[in-house]
């Protein structure tokens, strides 16, 4: 049809090298959730203070994540760093990168939680002489986490695609493994074809995961 | 017993406690009413440190509520609150809730707080209830599940902040049962209500709370029957239509 | 023989040159969004309309969604090139944002449409408006009210995933810095400058949108 024969097996051939890149998505994908969780976490409580020096901060950090593209993130991280004399892998950039931005989306999906979540769980929870910290971890959190679910799988699967841009500092996470795969039988369809398929099914798998979570764990 | 003396509070710059004293003596049952804006509730939540003072002291069995170096959460266990809205914690069942404070402050372990908390589910009258969500639960019966909560943790004093007044008509008598048994097993016990009749029936002494301060305070006999203050009785041929 | 460059440092003529690049990110923004957004208001009425719509839509929808951008403008790029069809590379990027555009913003008019409470819609009818009067006067109005803010966030969310255009050859803001910076290693200043014209682009619009959001609550 198009004079152009499809060579899918080469695809096939270099199978192996695309799941080792996907699998330093996954690597990420996590790594930067996690980080993003905890860091967000503190921020919104932070912001919840309304005002100081944390608040403020917190604020910044928000503003900036979420007003600039990942793209830039990255690049600030690998490039600008490397400028000041810094050396970070491409690696610990997209990871260091993708955590900030994580951060700053989430600090939002949580602190709109937060105001879900009444101030009368938290004063009835220290009347029964929990403390602050126990508080947050037995009654806050778990309601939040709840309230939050969708949004936070979907923040999820963003930053796994996220991920690709990886792709442009030479990280050779999935499409970075897919790039130098097809770089040298310039097969460019196909693999990125293949590639598509991969990151599809690991976000239907994501997805599929959460839902299976949702409904064993935090029923409510 | 919990000794309250000249406190004041502050909202802001709003005056809500203009000098409270007040004293509450083991064993008996105290109902604080007042007006909507009176400072009853407030005066409940300085009591257990939810909300700070800004004058006066506040003590229980002697220890300073609110001097920075007490111990909140060792004081706390001795006071036990409800409040209006039953605050249940949506995502543990009930037996879940009861058990939380008893596992977590008084350091026991899951089995012993399980059954602690299984008997005084059983004591309010919730025992078919303990693997209930508090959504499948009645508004009384969430209010009784608070009650229970703070039972676990074996107070010396229990505070109620109008826990009647954000249910319907037909739920109110259990949750007032309840409470008529505790006292019955000789529970101290500081009832902010708007039910006078309650006060009448169940109380043993009725302090009228009027703008910030105790306008007046006394038997049941001599607050209800034969109030001195204008206030008070203004205030008891309102709630008497 | 020695190769001499000729002066590698910053020059005025390159701030017109990132001038260029900004002005092609915006005119893609715009294009794409514009696009896109119509796209977006047909598809969303549709999947609100008719179930079987939204169930033979959502595989596209699905896939739009799951893919990384990156990869949907590479594949796109590498299909068109050996189905041998030529085409503009800014209508490339223009295609593939709109449809990005489309899909969030499809999603964003389901759910303002479905938030018109029934009590508004069947007062309406019973007052004896047809159907698409109560559309166009009731509707869709209270939909945009509540999709507005929303729309505005997917908005700048596009002119954010332009910067990714650079990898099929559309030059905009990012990638003229980039090439600056290659030139002559001004790294931070010129990095910073890309940060702040995002920054400058959608912060102020999406406070100002909040704003609005809080006036337009009914």
């Amino acid at each position: 049809m198009f004079g152009y024969v499809f060579y899918w097996s080469l695809v096939w051939d270099a199978l192996p090298q695309l799941l080792a890149g996907a699998w330093l998505t996954l690597q990420i994908a996590v790594l930067s959730m996690l980080f993003g969780t905890v860091v967000g976490l503190a921020l919104a409580l932070y912001r919840q203070k309304g005002e100081g020096a944390g608040a403020r901060f917190a604020s910044a950090w928000v503003e900036l994540a979420r007003n600039t593209p990942v793209l830039f993130q990255i690049y600030m991280m690998y490039f600008g760093l490397g400028s000041v004399g810094i050396q970070v892998s491409s690696y610990a950039a997209v990871l260091i990168a993708l955590s900030f931005n994580n951060a700053g989306y989430l600090a939002e999906i949580f602190r709109g939680g937060l105001a879900a979540v009444h101030r009368q769980q938290l004063s009835a929870a220290r009347s029964l002489g929990l403390t602050k910290l126990q508080s947050y971890l037995h009654v806050i959190f778990p309601q939040l986490l709840r309230i939050v679910f969708y949004g936070y799988v979907t923040q999820a699967v963003w930053a796994m695609l996220n991920t690709s841009l990886g792709m442009l500092v030479g990280l050779h996470e999935l499409s970075g493994a897919a790039q130098s795969a097809q770089s040298i039988s310039f097969r460019s369809f196909e693999f990125f074809f293949v590639t598509a398929l991969i990151y599809y099914l690991i976000a239907k798998l994501m997805e599929l995961g959460a839902r299976v979570v949702f409904r064993r764990w935090l029923r409510v | 017993m919990i000794e309250i003396r000249s406190v004041r509070k502050q909202f802001g710059s709003i005056d809500i406690l203009k000098g409270i004293d007040l004293d509450v003596h083991k064993g008996e049952l105290l109902c604080l009413l007042g007006a909507s804006g009176s400072g009853k509730s407030t005066l409940l939540q300085c009591i257990n440190a939810l909300e700070p003072i800004q004058g006066g002291t506040i003590k229980v069995d002697g220890i300073d509520v609110h001097d920075r170096k007490t111990d909140l959460n060792k004081l706390r266990q001795k006071l036990g609150i409800v409040f209006q809205q039953f605050n249940a914690f949506p995502h543990l069942t009930a037996l879940e809730n009861v058990a939380l404070a008893p596992r977590l402050v008084a350091g026991k372990s899951r089995r012993e707080a399980r059954d602690l908390a299984a008997r005084h589910l059983e004591h309010v009258g919730l025992g078919g209830k303990a693997d209930l969500l508090p959504s499948r639960l009645s508004g009384g019966q969430q209010q009784r599940l608070a009650i229970a909560r703070a039972l676990a943790m074996q107070p010396s004093y229990m505070l109620f902040d109008e826990v009647t007044s954000a249910l319907d008509p037909e739920l109110v008598g259990e949750v007032l049962d309840t409470m008529r048994m505790l006292r019955q097993e000789g529970m101290t016990m500081v009832v902010v209500t708007h039910d006078i009749a309650f006060a009448r029936n169940s109380s043993d002494r009725v302090a009228f709370l009027h703008a910030g301060t105790v306008a007046e305070i006394g038997t049941v006999a001599q607050v209800l029957g034969q109030p001195t203050s204008e206030h008070t009785r203004k205030f008891l041929r309102r709630e008497h239509h | 023989m020695q190769f001499v460059l000729s002066d590698p440092g910053l020059h005025w003529r390159d701030g017109w040159f990132l001038l260029q690049g900004a002005g092609h990110t915006l005119w893609v923004t715009l294009v794409a969004g514009l696009l896109g957004t119509l796209l977006g208001v047909v598809l969303g009425w549709l999947r609100f309309s008719s179930v079987l719509l939204r169930i033979i839509t959502a595989p596209y929808i699905d896939v739009v969604r799951s893919v990384p951008l990156i990869i949907q403008l590479v594949l796109a790029n590498s299909f068109l090139a050996l189905a041998g069809v030529g085409f503009d590379t800014f209508w490339l990027c223009v295609a593939v944002l709109s449809s990005s555009m489309a899909v969030v913003t499809a999603e964003v008019v389901r759910a303002g449409l479905a938030s018109v409470p029934q009590t508004f819609r069947r007062s309406a009818r019973s007052l004896g408006l047809s159907a698409r009067q109560e559309f166009f006067h009731i509707s869709a109005p209270l939909a945009v009210r509540t999709s507005f803010a929303a729309w505005v966030g997917l908005l700048l969310g596009l002119a954010k995933d332009s910067a990714l255009v650079s990898v099929v050859g559309y030059v905009e803001y990012m990638k003229s810095s980039q090439i600056l910076i290659t030139r002559t290693h001004e790294t931070l200043p010129l990095l910073v400058g890309v940060g702040v014209f995002y920054f400058v682009i959608c912060y102020p619009v999406s406070r100002y949108s909040a704003r609005l959001e809080r006036r337009m609550a009914l």
